[in-house]
């Protein structure tokens, strides 16, 4: 296929549509978000990929507004933040304005509801469509007066003029008013005159969750509403061999057992029943198992052994050296995302029509996959959005979307409720990818790096629905789908690779992404992606080569850095931690230092800490963090310092205890037992979130941006305290306690001493 | 059958004696606030008062609540009338997610009848059946301090 057969020819029909499919796999066409990377029409934001302003912003004939976004609350307080930008840009009171989120019949398609993206994406979008609504608003207040727009304001839902002229938007608004297409620019509002923007308003959705309101999909009681429930094999790809349906058939209140291949669920008339049914369901179920999965205790050598299909994603100079300071294997193993609600989804067989009520993070990619699985036409399969519990990424809503609509598929006329139970959340949720990285460094003759080497090994970080076999259920059925083939994102972003090119200025310097087309456990979209194993790998080695060339860890940054921005949060980071002339502490604690911008792209965010560990157990405990963040214009400060505190405290959990489990067939790590989190007990004992301001620059992400800081910086205090390295994740108390043991704290480094000559 | 009283409210119950309490209250009596979570006591997102103390209703049986006093996160407050501590909460916008809160909110509200006013430790420790996949943590500490203060400005008032 030739380069110059773009996409966007592809996608405007220029192009035959069969070709868009031999584009290799890290074409640009690709991106988390599912959006094309491919600007088509150079308009700001989503109204590039859906132009019409009617489609994001209606007037109502009483002057309220009502917003359309394509993007979904998954609690990181988007439907706040979007709100505040239509107000400000259209000049009328918050409360007067509805925010309608992802629905396929109502709002535009803005696939997926990832990578940090939805301010950018969405709020840019809605930003300009309401401002230039606001002036055709005030055009039309002239047109009407017979006069020019010279001198005419829209404020409080009015267009007001110097001679009295005042005309609420509902006079002006008709039907075909905002039937247009966006322009190119817009008329924004200047930051310094924000009234709702850059403040921190409180979340409309906070009230009615801590009141009992009925908040989440899981709360949602239709007319006629059945609960249903799943049996899924023992291991992955298991075939049922036997089922004994009948006595659970026979169970009082339940409707019926729905047996496809290895798929089996039921549907009874009241939850308990359901999970009854289930347990025994499950109990007579016998399996043919074949799933062969890696020795846990040797992960990293298994991926690293895995067939690869490798990118140079770096080159620069002559990055091969005849020996390295620092030659090191980093490690994470699998991720759960953990929500501490199990996924859930209602769907409705009415006539022709499903209808499915689902936490995905993407309602059309979901609404496609469904309809293929169930063999109906697009435009009968309508998948609305409702909130669930924080997913962090790909947890199980889409998978039990399917299951959901299997089993309304079998029962017509009754809306039927799927909620998932913890171990099956835990055992068969896409995890975020075990990963490996390669470091290798060494400094020149006056302190500065020489060389660098990154390689990182990773399955795909997304394996998100489109394709139907990306839904457990429709690999379980008789007639399955094929699996869904393995994405490679692409740089800039990255996937396995993302944040593996240091922004350090680096003279000689080579990274390698070791794309793995197998997933020896199911995996998909995590928080940060492989950013946080990168960041950790990348910065526990600046950490260690300040140290054997006897420099200050934040000074050694700096001298590696032509980024403005990232200077500036390091330095503030440092300066209210009170880094220079921190005072030396006793045995047994610390300090760590690091830095990373979230994808070389979006908010930058450096990290100082001070950790205390208990030499007999290995607890560890982070006493203070102190973040300096830049997320650019910020739209809600309060919103930002919430995302970053929750970044820091979820990274703590990932890096002191996580990881899943599983011996050679099964994930063993089915419950909160076996895959602990962080509790109350290990919280940091005090955070500060401190935000460099940026008033009129771009919306960076902030989501994802403390992950990576956050774990290497951990790190950086543990080898700060015990002189050892570790890198392997998680940072557990037994390995800080067999770190502590290995010599006294306060020793010199554990690597070979070496002049940097 | 069995007899609840639920926020105050005497309510008969018709689900079977071992139905677990969590479904009771969310599929009988279509209360939204006590969460499914785990299913196992694990992670506290059913949390609910009996007489006074935090319990997780997945794992009780609806049998052994009878005539008990039960109180779910709707009898702390409303949205036009929030209880002191989920103003304290709304307050430090002490959630992402939130639906783990419920569960915080009424674990905070044992807490603050037993210690009128917790420091950092006790609050730590009160909370540490409860979990939250958010990292609201340092949020949920400080609204409980908050709603310890107002609670303690109410009651020097009264004196
Ligand atoms: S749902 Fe009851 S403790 Fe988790
Ligand atoms: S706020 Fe989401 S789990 Fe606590």
């Amino acid at each position: 296929m030739s380069p110059a057969l773009s996409r966007r020819d592809v996608l405007r029909g220029t192009g035959a549509l069969i070709l868009a499919f031999s584009v290799p796999h890290r074409s640009s066409a690709l991106t988390e978000t599912g959006a094309s990377a491919t600007p088509l029409r150079g308009l700001p934001g989503s109204l590039d990929s859906t132009p019409r302003l009617n489609a994001w912003i209606r007037i109502e004939a009483d002057g309220n507004a009502t917003i359309f976004t394509g993007k979904a609350e998954l609690g990181q307080g988007i439907k706040t933040a979007l709100l505040q930008i239509a107000a400000e840009e259209l000049k009328l009171p918050l409360p007067r304005i509805t925010l309608i989120t992802a629905d396929t019949a109502r709002t535009p398609n803005e696939g997926y509801t990832a990578a940090s993206h939805s301010v950018q994406d969405s709020g840019t979008a809605i930003r300009n469509a309401a401002a230039q609504v606001r002036e055709i608003l005030i055009g039309e207040a002239a047109r009407l007066a017979g006069r020019s727009t010279d001198g005419l304001k829209a404020w409080d839902g009015v267009v007001a003029g110097p001679d009295g002229l005042s005309l609420g938007y509902g006079e002006l608004v008709s039907a075909q008013l905002l039937n247009v297409d966006a322009q190119p620019t817009s008329i924004l509002t200047d930051p310094k005159n924000f009234t709702v923007m850059d403040r921190p308003v409180a979340r409309v959705d906070i009230p009615p969750k801590l009141t009992g309101g009925a908040a989440y999909v899981q709360d949602m009681r239709l007319p006629g509403m059945v609960h249903g429930r799943i049996v899924r094999p023992p291991s992955y790809g298991a075939r049922l061999i036997d089922l004994d349906a009948a006595p659970v058939e026979a169970m009082p209140g339940v409707l019926k057992v729905v047996r496809d291949g290895a798929f089996i669920g039921v549907v009874a008339e009241k939850q308990w029943t359901a999970i009854q049914a289930m347990r025994r369901l499950a109990a007579s179920a016998r399996w043919n198992e074949s799933a062969a999965l890696p020795d846990e205790a040797q992960l990293p050598e298994a991926l690293m052994a895995l067939p690869a299909k490798d990118t140079t994603i770096l080159e620069v100079g002559t990055p091969d050296a005849a020996s390295y300071d620092v030659d090191a294997l980093f490690s994470r193993p699998y991720l759960s995302h953990g929500s501490i609600g199990p996924s859930c989804a209602i769907a409705h067989m009415d006539g022709d029509d499903l209808t499915v009520w689902t936490h995905t993070q993407g309602v059309y990619p979901l609404r496609d996959a469904l309809a293929t699985l169930c063999a109906m036409p697009r435009d009968k399969v309508r998948c609305i959005h409702v909130e669930g519990a924080g997913c962090y990424g790909q947890n199980g809503a889409d998978d039990v979307g399917a299951d959901a609509a299997l089993l309304a598929r079998a029962l017509p006329g009754r809306p039927v409720r799927v909620q998932w139970m913890r171990e099956q959340e835990h055992a068969w949720e896409p995890f975020g990818p075990g990963m490996a990285a390669h470091v290798r460094a060494s400094l020149g003759p006056d302190g500065s790096i020489s060389a660098w080497q990154h390689d990182v090994w990773s399955q795909s970080h997304m394996m998100r629905p489109g394709p139907p076999g990306t839904l457990l259920a429709a690999r379980d059925i008789a007639n399955p789908f094929p699996p869904a083939p393995p994405v490679d994102l692409p740089m800039p972003e990255g996937g396995g690779d993302r944040n593996a090119v240091p922004l350090y200025v680096l003279p000689n310097a080579r990274a390698v992404n070791h794309f793995l087309p197998q997933m020896p456990l199911r995996g998909s979209s995590m928080r940060s992606l492989g950013g946080y194993l990168n960041v950790f790998a990348i910065e526990s080695t600046m950490d260690d080569l300040a140290r054997l060339s006897g420099q200050d860890p934040v000074a050694f940054r700096l001298r590696h850095l032509r980024d403005e921005r990232a200077s500036a949060v390091i330095t503030l980071a440092a300066e209210r931690f009170g880094w220079n002339g921190r005072p030396t502490l006793s045995a047994g604690s610390g300090y760590g230092f690091a830095f990373a911008r979230y994808k070389n792209l979006e908010a930058y965010c450096a990290i100082a800490l001070e950790l205390a560990i208990d030499q007999d157990t290995g607890r560890t405990v982070v006493q203070r963090a102190i973040a300096a963040v830049d997320t650019g214009q910020v739209v809600n400060p309060d919103g930002v310092r919430n995302q970053i505190e929750g970044g820091i405290v979820q990274a703590t959990s990932w890096t002191l205890f996580e990881g899943v489990r599983f011996d050679r067939q099964r994930i063993t790590s089915v419950d909160w037992a076996s895959y602990p989190i962080l509790r109350f007990a290990h919280v940091p004992r005090r955070v500060e979130v401190h935000l460099v301001e940026r008033p009129g620059l771009p919306f960076l992400g902030a989501g994802e941006a403390a992950q990576g800081p956050m774990g290497a910086a951990i790190a950086n205090a543990i080898r700060d305290i015990t002189g050892t390295r570790l890198r392997a994740l998680p940072l557990d108390a037994a390995k800080v306690r067999a770190a502590s043991k290995v010599r006294p704290a306060s020793m010199g480094s554990p690597l070979p001493p070496r002049s940097p000559s | 059958m069995t007899t609840l009283i639920l926020n105050g409210e005497e309510r008969q119950v018709t689900s079977e004696p071992d139905t677990p309490l969590l479904y009771v209250l969310r599929d009988e009596l279509e209360l939204n606030g006590a969460k499914f979570g785990c299913g196992l006591g694990q992670c506290g997102a059913c949390t609910v008062l009996v007489d006074g103390e935090p319990v997780f209703s997945c794992v009780t049986p609806v049998l052994l609540m009878n005539g008990r006093d039960i109180r779910t996160v709707e009898g702390l407050g409303t949205v036009a009338a929030p209880g002191p501590l989920q103003a304290a909460f709304i307050e430090e916008q002490a959630a992402q997610c939130g639906y783990c809160i419920a569960g915080m909110l009424l674990r905070a509200q044992a807490l603050l009848v037993r210690v009128p006013d917790p420091q950092d430790d006790d609050i730590l420790a009160a909370l540490e059946p409860q979990l939250c996949r958010c990292g609201t943590h340092m949020r949920i500490i400080r609204a409980v301090k908050r709603a310890a203060r107002t609670l303690s400005r109410a009651a020097e008032a009264v004196r």
